[in-house]
């Protein structure tokens, strides 16, 4: 068994691979597998892996890529996600995969599928639309024909039909997938100082690159080992991440924030590996019905879905108190309209229910982490010495 | 500085101002009327459904544009952004935002009545559903109704998509409208609605494409903002709308007949130099300035894809009386920002051919990603497939902070200097090739 500094390394190298080498190598191993590249924040994985895929996510090129041509490509006041993969699409790191999906996360990743389109790059580029209507007869139909196109695309490319037992079996490890995950943010939520927030990090970002069967493998060696004691408890306090859901922060700040005296018992980064609550139903005649299902109802809380009936605010303030934080630390790219203008209607919910809060700003490539540092240790200890 | 001219107004210019203090006022008497308002959004709006309801219509980005040609949206925005919104994100938002905070008094003085239904028409623009879920905090008993509106990712209109659309008219938006108006559906009326709407958008369409016309008797973007206001807006449907657009048709044939170039703020433009196509929404808060420029290099704008914000009727769609509530989700699918990127390319490219521009303009939006994101592509391929000269320059919608006027200026005169140029090349070319 791997120790967890050794699954935290290699998985540190997976997540930042930018030229996605194990997954092209899994793609080689047989010709009728398929790579399909997703962005943030949610793409159902599950489809691609019922028929002979692997979904890998495409989430930025962070600060591990000089951005050289991708800059002529967007205006100053656009997100930087954009720009590194622009960037690795034309220095040809994307070459090998069969198609991109493009969730309906803002305006900016849904032009960017228009991009792709006009580049064309892969055999396709499918804008994957979630329904805004929650209706299972209305919304529910709608995602499920989305379900359909992505599936449609890639049987195109390597012919291959997923049965009700292929879905079901995929359903079925996404689903211990997140169990896992939720397990090891349980053991985070009591014993943080366990797993730092970067270690979790870098093991729930390799997830997104590798197969899920592995992923599994590495995440429950991870949690047998997180049942002995490691590491010191420091005198932190507990604090939720949101908006950092799409462009993600470096780790440098991620880091920051922890060294300032912040364990992060819970985030919104990557957000798509925990989207749904709960189990998906793995032993049904209709797990296209079943995904369906759990994408209107299990959904979690995200700045893409319209939140109608079920106010994001609320969400967050019910999480901050289940994961028993002290305060939320609103970090979102700059130029992100979703969590930028969700972030006032969030924190009047925390001011409302008395949970403190700050907020700030990043680029995937910002490199100057000392006034977050210092505003996040001022924070902690504006806790710790008055809360 | 001197103060600018009167501007020349025509008589289809007086109408639509009757037309819209009219609808101001009666929208500051609506409760003491007992007329219900709907709260909605311009791209893919369902009006004649409102008004089929004898509903009210209020667009919140028409009442922030309107802020901005006023000068009152820099201080809406600053409210805004005291309350925690961000500098990076849409102005709009933040106007509207700000317009409320400040006693919800509209661009004319009067207060805007507060909405008895929220109808979020979610088309071509992420952040309309934001600035919703924004309104729905400030106005917590108002009943929202979501219009989803699909992406025509594939560049087409699918039977899939018309259905989920009407199926989200049938059992949300429509019974939503019953309760508030009090009224039962009446496809009668709507159908009724939708043969003035059909009228009104044949009569845009002339209008619009009168541009191709050499000298174009319209400016199809500074101009044309104003011609699409009526029917983009709470008079889509109406008898106001055709009596307004008969109009505006009379008056551009008659400037065609005569030879007539466009009319504008600062009068007839005289001698039509460049002709261009236009993409990207104009600024607001120095607008007349920003016209200007163009006027004073002789530049006319041939097309603009701005002005099919509201749907690109050129392109053939018209509402159909003969099945109103499927040609409502068409209209809503239809509307440029609801187009795929290799769409608008094709749109724009076909635009600069059609038209016979001379050049190809982008004015980039700080606030408006729908737009702006991918523009500079669009801009590359356009170069490429047609060998025009492009140009880019970046403002906002209603945040002044972001207007330069020195820098867009400097930008626009170099542009216009590159097309003059390339003028004088191409004649020399044809004239060797002739001899």
């Amino acid at each position: 068994m791997e120790t967890i500094n050794e699954i935290t390394d290699k998985c540190s190298n997976l997540a930042f691979d930018l030229n996605f080498r194990y997954a092209k190598h899994w793609k080689s191993k047989n010709e009728y597998r398929v790579l399909v590249g997703y962005l943030p924040i949610y793409f159902p994985r599950e489809i691609v892996h019922a028929m002979n895929g692997l979904a890998v996510g495409i989430f930025g090129a962070g600060d591990r890529k000089q951005i050289i041509r991708g800059d002529a490509y967007y205006q100053s006041y656009i997100c930087h996600l954009p720009r590194g993969i622009i960037e690795m699409g034309l220095d040809g790191s994307l070459n090998e995969f069969d198609g991109f999906v493009f969730p309906a996360t803002c305006d900016c990743i849904r032009n960017l599928s228009g991009m792709f389109k006009l580049a064309g790059k892969g055999n396709f580029q499918r804008y994957f639309d979630y329904p805004q209507n929650f209706n299972s007869k209305v919304g529910g139909i709608f995602y499920r024909q989305e379900l359909d196109k992505v599936m449609e695309d890639i049987r195109k490319i390597n012919r291959q039909h997923a049965s009700i037992e292929d879905l079901n079996n995929s359903i079925r490890l996404f689903n211990i997938n997140r169990r896992l995950i939720e397990e090891i943010y349980a053991i985070r939520q009591e014993f943080p100082w366990r797993l730092s927030a970067l270690e979790t990090y870098y093991i729930l970002r390799a997830g997104m690159v590798i197969p899920v069967e592995e992923h599994n493998e590495m995440l429950e060696q991870v949690l047998d080992q997180l049942q002995k004691e490691r590491g010191e408890p420091m005198d932190n306090i507990r604090v939720v991440i949101n908006g950092s859901f799409c462009e993600q922060p470096p780790v440098g700040l991620i880091k920051s924030i922890e060294m300032a005296g912040c364990y992060i018992v819970d985030d919104d980064l990557l957000l798509g590996s925990r989207w749904t609550i709960g189990d998906i139903d793995d032993n049904t005649d209709d797990p296209l019905e079943a995904m369906v299902t759990a994408f209107l109802n299990q959904s979690t809380f995200s700045s893409s879905v319209y939140d109608v009936g079920n106010p994001k605010g609320a969400r967050l303030v019910e999480q901050v108190h289940r994961r028993n934080a002290d305060g939320v630390i609103f970090s979102a790219a700059s130029f992100c309209d979703p969590a930028l203008l969700d972030r006032p209607e969030l924190q009047k919910a925390c001011d409302a229910a008395g949970i403190p809060h700050i907020n700030f700003q990043y680029h995937e490539n910002t490199g100057q982490f000392k006034v977050i540092k210092e505003q996040a240790g001022t924070f902690s200890d504006s806790i710790k010495l008055w809360a | 500085m001197s103060n600018p001219k009167e501007a020349i107004k025509e008589k289809s210019m007086i109408i639509q101002k009757d037309m819209l203090a009219k609808l101001f006022t009666e929208l500051s008497t609506a409760k003491e009327n007992g007329k219900k308002v709907v709260y909605t959004f311009v791209p893919g709006n369902v009006t004649e459904l409102i008004l089929s309801f004898d509903m009210l219509p209020v667009y919140p980005e028409i009442n922030a544009l309107q802020s901005g040609m006023r000068k009152k949206s820099a201080s809406y925005i600053r409210d805004a952004e005291k309350i925690g919104f961000s500098e990076d994100v849409c102005t709009y938002v933040k106007c509207d935002i700000g317009m409320m905070l400040n006693g919800n008094i509209g661009p004319t003085g009067e207060k805007m009545p507060e909405p008895d239904l929220l109808l979020l028409s979610y088309t071509g623009c992420f952040t309309f559903m934001k600035w919703f879920e924004n309104l729905e905090k400030l106005y917590p008993n108002v009943p929202v109704a979501m219009l989803h509106t699909p992406y025509q990712e594939d560049g087409k209109i699918t039977e899939d998509q018309i259905t989920y659309m009407v199926k989200q008219m049938e059992t949300d938006v429509i019974p939503k409208m019953e309760m508030v108006s009090g009224k039962k559906y009446d496809p009668e009326r709507l159908s009724k609605m939708m043969v003035n709407s059909a009228k009104a958008e044949d009569l845009l369409v002339k209008v619009l494409e009168s541009a191709k016309h050499v000298p174009s008797p319209i400016d199809a973007y500074f101009a044309g903002v104003y011609y699409i206001g009526p029917i983009f807006t709470a008079f889509r449907g109406t008898e106001e709308a055709v009596e307004y657009y008969t109009e505006l048709w009379n008056e551009v044939q008659e400037r065609m007949r005569l030879g007539l170039g466009p009319i504008t703020p600062e009068g007839e433009l005289r001698e039509e130099k460049f002709r261009l196509v236009v993409e990207g929404p104009p600024n607001w808060t120095n607008f007349r300035e920003f016209w200007k420029i163009f006027y004073d290099m002789g530049a006319v704008i041939v097309a603009s894809s701005y002005t099919k914000v509201g749907g690109v009727y050129d392109l053939g769609f018209r509402h159909d009386p003969e099945h109103p509530l499927e040609s409502l989700a068409k209209y809503c699918m239809g509307c440029y920002t609801n187009l795929n990127l290799p769409q608008r390319v094709n749109l724009l490219a076909d635009y600069v051919t059609e038209y016979k521009a001379d050049g190809f303009l982008i004015n980039s939006i700080k606030s408006c990603n729908s737009f702006s994101a991918g523009q500079l592509m669009i801009m590359r391929e356009i170069e490429q497939r047609l060998g025009v000269p492009v140009g880019f320059i970046e403002s906002d919608l209603v945040d002044p902070r972001y207007f330069s006027y020195a820098n867009i200026k400097n930008r626009l005169e170099s542009y216009f200097q590159m097309l003059e140029q390339r003028k004088i090349i191409l004649a020399q070319e044809t004239s060797e090739a002739i001899a």
